[in-house]
């Protein structure tokens, strides 16, 4: 029995089903934690691709060593140290924030650099246009570069999105329940591991092969030549 | 009068390359010169230098009075943004690969910049934009996107798109070269039309001999980094003084015959 809902044994199909409630509730919290992490994922690492070309070259050397060394690392190893050490100095946050600011800002490293090419595949010229029109980096950034390095970073900022949705199951070693947190709690107390685990693989296969879906549609629907300005 | 334009012993580098060596060149105000010369002469660097797009290392250069570099400047321009700024509003750059931004239609592209610089208001840009496509011969393409328009119409939106700033010196770079033959014609016709304009100091870059000629108050030989001869086009053009400058137009020209004798032909 877990939130109210009891699971029936009999057999693997009956078990299943009625732990399928459940695991509905831990595959909330699984896709909030994608959704959080990727949120932070995709602002911040603009920040730092934009930081990256800083021309104050102590900026840009901090932000290219925090990315190396993010990037360079294994995120459990940074779950643990924002769950564990953070609150030696003070900041406590809900194991759910912690799990979903781990995932955003291992991914931010990832997404920085598809930013960066992003941004370095905008052809010369249309920087030098900008520069001759008297636009400012602002400007420049917003009404030409941006929009023209979307379509070519959506491909690549789609793969982690369904990459990030495959890695959040790490969240439950810091006692997040969510899927797989829940499945291991209901094989503790069955005894029977073979059946959860299973259903959290067969949840997770429809959801990233949406996802996939959602960004090939993107994909197709953008205009390779930049969102349009009119 | 003063110059609007004024290279002192201008020295630009690129690495170990010397492209321009103590250079100085004056252009008068609402002056039409044309540049011309092999490729790697330097004389599309002038334009670049005067656009901002690249610094030059020593030498002093003004326009319309104001020094490029700052006396306490830093960075490769030697100058604040905020200066580099204002130098800009006085100079406008038509790019030979036009440099349209592709995601926005002929009527943005236009507008773009008077909005966003110049702060002038959406509804009285667009009337501006649609009047300067009207002068270039497009105001039908306005919605279209540049990838819908042929290389020449392309060339004549990034026209109307620089004029659209109001700037005081023009700069062409090149501007028919990525054109095929036939679309030539309509771009010249239109900066034909400009250099009608006697406000307007024009600096262009081309190959276009015949089009030189007829429309500049002045050609200015550039070889390695230098101007070797310059004058007036009839007199250029008719008499060469170096033997640089003839080698030059004959081998342009397409004909090893005495370069008055080709010229005649081609003109």
């Amino acid at each position: 029995m877990m939130y109210g809902y009891a699971w029936d044994t009999s057999t693997p199909l009956t078990f299943a089903l009625s732990i399928l409630p459940i695991l509905g509730i831990g595959l909330m919290v699984t896709l909030k934690a994608a959704a959080v992490g990727y949120a932070i994922a995709l602002v911040f690492g603009l920040v730092l691709a934009l930081l990256r070309r800083s021309r104050i070259k102590a900026i840009s050397w901090t932000v290219a060593c925090f990315t190396e060394f993010v990037r360079d690392t294994p995120l459990l190893v940074q779950l643990f140290f924002l769950y564990y050490v953070l609150p030696e100095f003070g900041i406590i946050l809900p194991a759910f924030m912690t799990g979903a600011l781990a995932l955003g800002l291992q991914y931010s490293a990832y997404t920085s650099e598809v930013y960066r090419g992003g941004i370095n595949a905008v052809p010369r010229g249309q920087w030098e246009a900008a520069t001759a029109l008297n636009l400012s980096r602002l400007q420049t950034y917003r009404d030409i570069v941006v929009p023209q390095m979307i379509p070519r970073i959506v491909p690549a900022l789609g793969n982690y999105l369904v990459s990030m949705l495959k890695e959040t199951p790490v969240l439950s070693v810091v006692t997040v329940l969510d899927m797989l947190g829940l499945a291991n709690m209901i094989g503790e107390r069955t005894f029977d591991y073979l059946v959860p685990l299973s259903m959290v693989g067969l949840i997770f296969l429809p959801m990233t092969l949406i996802c996939s879906a959602l960004i090939f549609a993107i994909e197709r629907a953008l205009p390779k030549s930049g969102i349009p300005l009119r | 009068m003063n110059p609007i334009i004024r290279f002192e012993n201008v020295t630009k580098r690129f690495g170990a390359l010397t492209v321009l060596d103590n250079f100085n060149f004056e252009v008068q105000r609402g002056e039409k010169v044309t540049l011309i010369g092999p490729s790697g002469s330097g004389k599309s660097t002038v334009l670049r230098i005067l656009m901002t797009l690249e610094p030059f290392q020593d030498g002093h250069l003004e326009l319309d009075g104001t020094s490029y570099h700052e006396p306490n400047g830093r960075g490769p321009f030697k100058a604040s943004e905020k200066h580099l700024h204002k130098i800009r509003c006085s100079v406008g750059m038509v790019f030979q690969s036009f440099n349209l931004f592709p995601h926005m239609t002929v009527l943005r592209n236009v507008v773009e910049a008077p909005v966003a610089v110049l702060k002038m208001k959406r509804d009285e840009a667009e009337s501006r934009a649609i009047e300067l496509l009207r002068m270039v011969g497009l105001s039908d393409k306005k919605d279209q996107f540049p990838s819908q328009l042929s290389g020449g119409q392309q060339q004549r939106v990034a026209i109307a798109r620089a004029l659209a700033m109001r700037p005081r010196v023009l700069l062409f770079d090149e501007p028919t070269s990525a054109l095929d033959p036939q679309l030539v014609g309509e771009v010249l016709g239109v900066i034909r039309d400009l250099a009608h304009e006697h406000d307007l100091t024009m600096l262009l870059v081309t190959h276009e001999m015949r089009f030189a000629r007829e429309v500049s108050d002045r050609v200015c030989f550039f070889d390695k980094g230098r101007i070797v001869e310059q004058g007036d086009p009839e007199r250029f053009f008719s008499n060469p003084q170096q033997p640089r400058t003839r080698e030059f137009l004959s081998s342009i020209l397409g004909d090893q015959e005495p370069v008055r004798e080709s010229l005649r032909c081609a003109l």
